[in-house]
């Protein structure tokens, strides 16, 4: 008990102490002390982020097989580059990728807006109905990928009824998961079921911003509610809608737990996208070389893409 | 002489140290453990119950690390290559043997098994080529057989007992109807149940592997494909495959595989593997039932002996064959605990460790067990294990085996399920997949 209480002799200790740090903290510059501050971040970042680039980088140019230790590494150069460029399975991914871009971040957006729309107007009920919308995006993407694979279930799933239900097709006449065309929208209808209620947010976000006495003017000047919309509300979220694109795009393009627990990149490869290629090539054919190139491949093309978006919706801001 | 304070007081400080010495030696024999990677099923519990009686033997405790089948390998070969020391004992996949002895994963236990009398030859040979050995048929061992296993067949045993139902049948096909002995006669079968209405509920033919992420499909399609021709590679030039693994034979073979597919199974089955197998089964969906012999006597508890039997993989045209399952228990070279793993290993091979393994869930793959007198009449899938054990083939377990079986795992889904392209296209493909595999490995 005795250990905690100060005696004149350990206070003068103390005060002195502080007092010599406080003068040695007075000499250092401004830039010193900035350095001492950054220095753990960067620290941090050199250790978890450029210096795995820079070894991803250099293991992309050989033929590296990281559960085959025994073998001789051998220097490629461009070899596994050029092996993927040319490689028509490997397009035929990126065609997969792309169109489950394309459409689920259409979806999402033309959907989140409406949404937004709609909630940002005060009814009966709104508080509940808004936090039932937002529940999809709480949800684990592993969990959902899991759970849609029971509901999209032909003979037993809840997805086939209600299309039983509203158009009279049989059940288990179809089957969304197995079927060669079906297969490509039932990731783009899951993906757009739980991130739509994210670009609503966002949305809302942005119709929250808008002041209301641009309103009052557009009143004022008699202006219709659909040429305010296109007129004010439209341009004002734009840079709102495009940050939700970019956020969307980004998070689709390495999209991997949701499909690989939904389809599993089936039937066959038609719903493989780029990132269950990857993980397939890096960590159960162990082709540490080949798959080092291909996530450089993609690393470029999305921070590439995501760049020149940027800079679009910078002007779109400035406008 | 009188003790003085201070002297009983150092007596006492030496004596607690002493017991404190003692105990904390003796929690250290208690608290010796061992850790067992296995794959998350019902040999594993079976196992857990075994291991019992290795702890009440030895003193030694057992853990486990059991995870699903679909993560199994992904998890135990990261776990192999980063050379952790979670596992001291794993149970592998037999495709795991080339790569794990030739990257030093697993101790050689040549010379533990000539020091402690186990002989390889007291087990099924299938097995022990399967499991243990590598190279193959060279005598470097690097486990032990531990779980026997391969492609079996389930049938609705009371469906076929229907009057009514064996009627039709025989008015159709002029034969009784009966578990089928080849692929003309499954086919016969499967078509002829699928979607008959039995007890009121509609029923489909057949149930068969058609995952795609791991390994099933190739599970099931080599059934069929071994028995039409199908082949690795040259028996005369290891690793020459074109006109071995896409013979006619072969290709006749996929085609049956995509023929029961196509007209034989349940909606939905488009990526399913052993327990959607089950499920189907048990849930009354499917009359027939492709799967591990594995689960054959969890199932059967669960169905009782009316309403399940069980048939050998149909022949074909060029042979009889099954695709080899099953697991050798091999003792991880990163592990702290090497000498008690060695120990459970010998514990684990004495005949009658291996008969309770049996009577209690798992596959014994010692002959004295399974070829004793009684052994056919112990269990109602035994005999046909016993058959099946005599015919089993294995795909590749070369140390490059991940990217093989993938390869095929694509080509054969393709075709299989998502109906692209013909069989003939699907494995011209894997040819050269296969061949530019082989030439990455330096073979």
């Amino acid at each position: 008990m005795n250990a905690s209480v100060d005696t004149p002799e350990t206070t003068a200790v103390r005060v002195t102490s502080g007092a010599a740090r406080r003068i040695r903290l007075r000499g250092l510059s401004d830039r010193s002390i900035a350095w001492l501050f950054i220095t753990p971040t960067i620290a941090l970042l050199l250790a978890i982020n450029i210096f795995p680039l820079i070894w991803t980088i250099q293991m992309s140019f050989t033929n590296y097989k990281a559960n085959m230790g025994w073998l001789r590494i051998k220097n490629v150069g461009i070899a596994n580059y050029s092996d993927i460029l040319g490689d028509p399975d490997l397009w035929a991914g990126m065609q997969t990728t792309a169109h489950f871009v394309f459409w689920s971040i259409l979806l999402e957006v033309v959907l989140g807006f409406a949404l937004a729309l709609l909630v940002n107007h005060k009814f009966r009920g709104h508080s509940f109905w808004t936090t039932v919308i937002l529940l999809p995006m709480m949800l684990s993407p592993a969990v959902v990928g899991n759970f849609w694979t029971f509901l999209y279930q032909p003979q037993v799933g809840l997805f086939n009824y209600l299309v039983n239900f509203f158009s009279g097709i049989p059940p288990s006449s179809f089957q969304m998961i197995g079927d060669v065309q079906l297969a490509p929208w039932t990731i783009v209808l899951v993906d757009t079921w739980m991130w739509t209620p994210y670009v609503m947010l966002i949305c809302l976000a942005g119709l929250r911003s808008i002041p209301d006495s641009i309103y009052e003017a557009a009143e004022v000047d008699r202006a219709s509610a659909w040429r305010t919309f296109w007129s004010v509300t439209l341009p004002m979220v734009m840079p709102f809608l495009m940050l939700a694109v970019l956020f969307r795009a980004i998070e689709n393009f390495k999209m991997f737990d949701m499909v690989n627990l939904l389809t599993n990149g089936g039937p066959g490869s038609l719903t493989e996208t780029v990132s269950i290629t990857l993980k397939r090539a890096a960590f159960e054919k162990w082709h540490t070389g080949w798959s080092s190139a291909l996530a450089i491949i993609l690393f470029v093309a999305v921070f590439g893409a995501a760049n020149i978006y940027i800079k679009f919706l910078n002007k779109v801001r400035q406008r | 002489m009188k003790p003085t304070n201070k002297t009983v007081r150092g007596v006492v400080a030496l004596a607690t140290i002493a017991a404190l010495a003692l105990g904390s030696g003796a929690a250290r024999a208690e608290d010796k453990s061992l850790t067992l990677c296995w794959a998350a099923w019902d040999p594993a519990n079976a196992l857990v119950e075994l291991s019992k009686d290795f702890t009440a033997k030895t003193g030694v405790k057992m853990k486990f690390e059991f995870v699903p089948w679909t993560s199994y390998a992904d998890r135990f070969l990261n776990e192999l290559n980063s050379h952790s020391k979670l596992c001291d004992l794993i149970i592998g996949d037999s495709q795991w043997i080339g790569g794990s002895a030739e990257n030093g994963h697993y101790v050689k236990l040549n010379d533990f098994f000539d020091k402690n009398g186990i002989k390889m030859s007291d087990f099924v040979d299938a097995t022990v080529v399967g499991y243990s050995e590598w190279p193959k048929n060279t005598p470097n061992y690097w486990a032990l057989p531990a779980m026997a296993d391969a492609v079996g067949w389930t049938y609705r045993k009371d469906w076929f007992a229907m009057p009514d139902v064996r009627k039709d049948f025989k008015a159709k096909y002029g034969r009784d109807l009966a578990p089928p002995k080849d692929w003309d006669e499954f086919l016969q079968v499967a078509k002829f149940f699928q979607g008959r209405q039995i007890a009121g509920k509609k029923v489909y033919g057949a149930y068969i592997f058609t995952e795609r992420g791991s390994e099933g499909i190739t599970m099931g399609v080599t059934n069929v494909m071994y028995d039409y021709g199908f082949e690795y590679d040259n028996p005369k030039k290891p690793y020459e495959m074109n006109g071995f693994v896409n013979s006619a034979g072969a290709v006749k073979g996929l085609e049956i595989y995509k023929q029961i597919f196509d007209c034989c199974t349940a909606p939905g089955m488009t990526n399913a593997y052993m327990s959607e197998g089950l499920d189907a089964f048990k849930s009354g969906q499917v009359a027939m039932q492709m799967n591990w012999f594995a689960f054959f006597p969890g199932l059967y508890k669960a169905m009782g002996p009316d309403k399940i039997g069980f048939f050998v993989n149909p022949a074909g045209p060029s042979g009889h064959y099954s695709q080899l399952g099953g697991q050798g228990i091999s003792v991880v070279s990163y592990s702290d605990h090497k000498d008690d793993a060695l120990n459970y290993i010998k514990w684990f091979a004495q005949p009658s460790v291996q008969q309770k393994w049996w009577e209690i869930g798992g596959y014994s793959a010692l002959k004295a067990v399974v070829e004793a007198p009684g052994f056919p009449k112990s269990a109602p899938f035994a005999p046909d294990f016993l058959v099946t054990m005599g015919i089993v083939k294995d795909f590749w377990a070369e140390p490059n085996y991940a990217s093989l079986l993938l390869d095929m795992q694509k080509r054969i889904h393709n075709y299989v399920v998502a109906g692209q392209g013909t069989a003939q296209l699907a494995l011209d493909g894997l040819v050269k997949d296969w061949t530019k595999d082989f030439k990455d490995a330096g073979k």
